[in-house]
């Protein structure tokens, strides 16, 4: 659809470009990705189970990344920076397994 | 993070617990007209290709192996302290290689001079004990003997009166002279070392040819003895002079070296 034709453009404009990433954005771009994708399974999981709804996703995709910044740079501040990072990929793991977990038991009834 | 999971699970919920919401959220969805819901779907391409960018950078940050630049202050004093011990350990271990080194180029260079040396006192002690040619200045002595009255004491007398003025190699006739070197048997029929010898008696001596010179011609000393006997003797002092007569080594059946 047009969403995976979007995904598919961004990925072709960052190899086109090959861009390099700002310092200060170092540590948060892992994470906020993570939060992304784990946003991204859950709209899928949504739009499978015909409740997809722009406005959440959209909401979701954003305060899923910001949180997931936010996080990573208080703990940054607090001195726990690396453990809290860790902390949000386990969490942001496990739902974007239980959402990849939904979505196969859609597709494929099992 | 928590409101997305607020979002999802209602939804779930709802799909769960049929009609009364998801009509709602039907209904909310279909309200809005073509150009909001257009509007809303080029909003998800944005992000979805803000997310792709975003993988594609981060992959491209991790590939380029820079993780240092994005790395914490914590993370790089680790790193930089390991880094600083590795380079101590490998200081240390070149410091250790490069004293091995120089010992073993001092040993090989002295061991190499130490070899040149032996071989040195080798060639000299081969010279002295007969086992080698010698060649040098020296003199070549030929004494006659036509009334057959020249003694084994007479040689025996020019041999040790050739190495008192420091003749170095000595020859008589065909027999090179050692230091157990023997003169027997009655004139006319001498011996040296067992092999018999004939008139005239060529004497070949290395040595300082004036000294050796002075040393036969000695009022009362060689030549006159030799004159005493009936015989004569020409001395002739040569730049060089080849004593090619060798004595077979004979190995010593009790002595053996000591030391080094």
């Amino acid at each position: 659809m047009y969403a995976v034709v979007a995904l598919v453009i961004g990925v072709a404009i960052g190899l086109l470009t090959s861009p390099t990433v700002p310092d200060w954005l170092g540590p948060y771009l892992p994470i906020a990705v993570v939060a992304a994708l784990d946003a991204v399974l859950g709209g899928l999981r949504a739009k499978l189970t015909n409740v997809f709804d722009a406005k959440v996703f959209v909401i979701s995709f954003v305060a899923n990344v910001l949180v997931a910044a936010l996080i990573v740079f208080l703990g940054d501040q607090l001195g726990v920076g690396s453990q809290l990072s860790t902390a949000v990929v386990v969490v942001l793991g496990i739902r974007i397994f239980g959402n990849a977990a939904a979505i196969r038991r859609h597709i494929f009834k099992a | 993070m928590a409101s997305d999971l607020d979002d999802t699970r209602p939804t779930d919920a709802t799909s769960a617990g049929p009609i009364p919401p998801a009509p709602a959220r039907s209904s909310t969805a279909a309200r809005p007209d073509r150009r909001q819901q257009r509007r809303s779907h080029l909003l998800i391409a944005v992000l979805c290709a803000v997310l792709g960018y975003a993988i594609i950078i981060q992959v491209r940050a991790t590939d380029s192996g820079d993780a240092l630049a994005t790395a914490r202050p914590q993370d790089l004093v680790a790193i930089l302290d390991g880094v600083n011990r590795r380079g101590a350990d490998l200081t240390a271990e070149i410091a250790e290689l490069q004293r091995t080194l120089s010992t073993l180029r001092t040993g090989g260079a002295s061991s190499q001079a130490a070899l040149a040396e032996a071989e040195r006192r080798a060639q000299t002690l081969a010279i002295l004990a007969g086992t080698a040619v010698a060649r040098g200045p020296g003199v070549s002595m030929v004494m006659t003997d036509p009334a057959t009255g020249v003694t084994p004491e007479v040689l025996l007398a020019a041999l040790q009166e050739l190495r008192n003025a420091g003749a170095e190699a000595v020859q008589v006739n065909d027999v090179r002279i050692g230091v157990n070197s023997s003169f027997s048997g009655r004139p006319g029929a001498i011996t040296v070392d067992g092999t018999a010898i004939a008139a005239p008696y060529a004497i070949l001596a290395i040595g300082d040819p004036p000294t050796l010179t002075a040393a036969m011609n000695i009022p009362g000393g060689v030549g006159d003895t030799a004159k005493r006997a009936g015989g004569t003797l020409v001395i002739t002092a040569e730049q060089t002079v080849t004593v090619d007569a060798l004595r077979p080594l004979q190995p010593t059946t009790y002595a053996r070296p000591a030391g080094g």
